[in-house]
């Protein structure tokens, strides 16, 4: 299988649904033309034509709300915040148009729109554009939440979200674009609401999702080898839907959970499954639900310091050691 | 409201109001006095506690929306904000499913799940209906990049009011659709208030609204509400040129609503005086104007006005008795129409959990 980067596995993607679609377009600022502020749509207006791959004007609002619209007339907008970050200008285009109008109207439309791009501390760029909203869309009923943290997941939950018939808020990596990783040549999907066992264990499991996975994982190799705990790590790969079996499963055989992610942690991702697991997993816990989250403060901009407040393996190692 | 006179002869002589027939002619006013009893029904049982929410009513501005309607071509699309009954009637939305609607009942355009403020028939080219100022501009844009990309010879029509004109997002619009050479008519009612803020006092212009167009590299025009033919003829011209050379254009329209910002506007005889309303209803009712302009053209008589007024009273009544004869809906529709995928019960809709509370 070829050995590619997260980036041109989204390339990939996008490439073969615009192939395969005359009614996908990709739309966003520095898309076409400039290649992509991150490189992930680089070739594709080349190959694809201003008609398919369209550069808008630094109009956040306007454009998400244009691509509402033009899905709700049955084209598949994939359009690309240049950070999460921005979408916060378009807020009600995203909250209240795409995520309301289907319930509002009764049925009568959907919106099979896909809302892409990083959304990510841990860059130095200051808090206003180190935001990660997975939890705040996946609050709105009628939106859906992925943020894949491998190659070969972003390649296959991309397909499947162009492909589904509701609005799909893909959230991307920065630090992830660059990372390779096995990826089959041509169309796959991977759907959405389905966790990936990431590293079996039976320790203790740790649930996580977007670059967390990898920080997990890594954390799960040094607690083997010093500590002689295993641990599992699922990978939720999407929020909403989300897989409540593969979270309950897991507990249900390590006994022990630590909820692992780069959100902060107020009403975050977290505290969700948090709820879940102590509703529905109670008498299989041996040990209370912890978290290793973002410090929860705006992400600060020095460069070393950054670095403390997205989960580190010191504090994900210390913090599963307190569960035994 | 400057202007008292009658529709000019010239503009009542443009070729698209010559080839508007008397039977035309009085389904505009069939339509006008549907949209006008429809609502006065709906504000009656308002009144009375038999709707929940918002209500903003249409009347005094029914012509424009009826003139819109009027012109669309069959592949025309059309959207408004929250003020929504006067369009929805108007693109043949029954009373019906729209009192339903208000009453918040299972046989409701929305099945309930909208109100007053979201009536959507896609199959009528009607695209809602939307509760946040300005929040359906954008989506108008859509519409029009839509009809361009599938090569549809339709224009978008995207009403919006003079309250909108001032959320940024109305601004980022008019540079797109000008910018990517949109079929869309931006068509703002300029009833001369948002809410309790009267233009002067919300808006910097020099002399119109539809003059910020010129910034956008983008052809405008002024029309009166009152003044039907004057309406359709300028409502014309700029849907031709959207639909012909894929220019937007920008409308204003100048109208006026009798009634409060909604009928929860407590204030609505502070920010005006009463004198002003009473001007208005004596003077520039777009419904009186019109039927005047027919009676003056012989295309109606008294006795059929009188019969077509008598008829959408009645049509109007007898939605209410449907609307309080239909079901509440069911509990569990709480939980249907979210996810188009869920609802289909498709592959898609299967894997993982969509909802997160108990059901019920």
């Amino acid at each position: 299988m070829p050995l590619i980067t997260y980036r041109k596995a989204l390339n990939e993607a996008f490439s073969e649904e615009l192939t395969r679609d005359d009614s996908v377009f990709l739309m966003g600022e520095e898309v076409a033309e400039y290649n992509g502020a991150y490189k992930v749509t680089e070739g594709l207006w080349e190959r694809f034509g201003s008609k398919r791959v369209i550069d808008t004007p630094i109009s956040e609002a306007a454009f998400l709300g244009l691509g509402v619209g033009a899905a709700m007339m049955g084209l598949r907008p994939v359009v690309e915040l240049m950070f999460w970050s921005f979408a916060y200008v378009g807020f009600d285009q995203i909250i209240n148009n795409a995520g309301c109008v289907r319930y509002m109207s009764g049925g009568l439309i959907n919106v099979p729109m896909v809302i892409r791009g990083p959304a990510n501390g841990g860059t130095s760029v200051g808090a206003t554009h180190s935001h990660t909203p997975e939890n705040l869309i996946a609050n709105t009923p009628g939106l859906k939440v992925v943020c894949p943290a491998t190659p070969y997941d972003a390649k296959g939950l991309m397909i499947a979200s162009i492909r589904d018939n509701d609005t799909v808020c893909f959230m991307e990596n920065t630090l992830l674009y660059g990372n390779t990783g096995e990826v089959p040549e041509g169309s796959y999907t991977i759907p959405l609401g389905v966790a990936d066992i990431k590293r079996e264990g039976t320790d203790v499991s740790f649930i996580t999702y977007g670059r967390a996975v990898l920080t997990a994982l890594e954390a799960a190799e040094i607690l083997q080898a010093d500590h002689g705990i295993s641990a599992e790590v699922i990978d939720l790969r999407s929020i909403r839907p989300l897989d409540e079996e593969a979270i309950l499963n897991s507990v249900a055989k390590t006994h022990r959970v630590l909820l692992i992610d780069e959100n902060k942690p107020f009403c975050g991702v977290s505290a969700q499954i948090a709820a879940t697991i102590a509703e529905k997993a109670f008498d299989e816990l041996d040990a209370p639900i912890l978290r290793v989250t973002a410090l929860d403060a705006p992400a600060i901009y020095s460069m070393p310091l950054e670095k403390l407040q997205l989960p580190t393996l010191e504090r994900i190692v210390n913090k599963a050691l307190t569960l035994f | 409201m400057t202007t008292t006179t009658p529709d000019s002869k010239e503009v009542a002589q443009a070729p698209i109001n010559l080839a508007f027939t008397s039977e035309q002619k009085i389904a505009a006013l069939r339509e006008m006095l549907r949209i006008r009893r429809f609502e006065q029904q709906a504000l009656k049982f308002y009144n009375q506690g038999k709707m929940g929410g918002f209500l903003h009513l249409y009347i005094g501005q029914e012509s424009v929306a009826v003139a819109a309607a009027s012109l669309m071509n069959g592949h025309d699309e059309m959207i408004t904000a929250y003020r929504d009954h006067g369009h929805a009637l108007a693109v043949g939305m029954s009373m019906e499913e729209c009192m339903a609607e208000l009453f918040g009942k299972a046989t409701g355009c929305s099945k309930g799940k909208g109100g007053s403020m979201h009536f959507f028939a896609p199959d009528k080219h009607y695209w809602g209906g939307h509760g946040i100022v300005a929040g359906q501009v954008p989506l108008g844009l859509g519409l029009a990049f839509a009809l361009k990309y599938k090569n549809i010879p339709g224009c978008a029509l995207c009403f919006l009011g003079d309250g909108a004109v001032n959320q940024g997002v109305v601004a980022e619009s008019l540079n797109l659709a000008s910018l990517w050479d949109l079929p869309i008519v931006f068509i703002i009612e300029n009833n001369g208030y948002s809410m309790g803020t009267s233009l002067e006092r919300s808006s910097a212009i020099a002399d119109c609204l539809a003059e910020r167009a010129a910034g956008f590299n983008m052809k405008w025009s002024v029309a009166n509400g009152s003044h039907f033919y004057e309406l359709r003829a300028t409502l014309h011209t700029s849907m031709e040129e959207a639909r012909t050379t894929l220019r937007p254009v920008l409308l204003e329209i100048k109208t006026y609503r009798y009634y409060g910002h909604s009928i929860a506007d407590a204030n609505h005889k502070k920010y005006r005086s009463a004198e002003e309303i009473e001007q208005y209803k004596e003077k520039h009712d777009p419904i009186p104007c019109w039927q005047h302009q027919l009676l003056e053209e012989k295309v109606l008589t008294e006795s059929m006005l009188e019969s077509i007024d008598r008829a959408a009273k009645e049509e109007a009544a007898a939605s209410v008795i449907f609307a309080e004869a239909s079901p509440w809906p069911e509990p569990e529709s709480i939980f249907t129409d979210i996810y188009y995928e869920v609802d289909q019960a498709s592959e898609a809709g299967r894997t993982g959990v969509h909802f997160f509370s108990d059901s019920l």
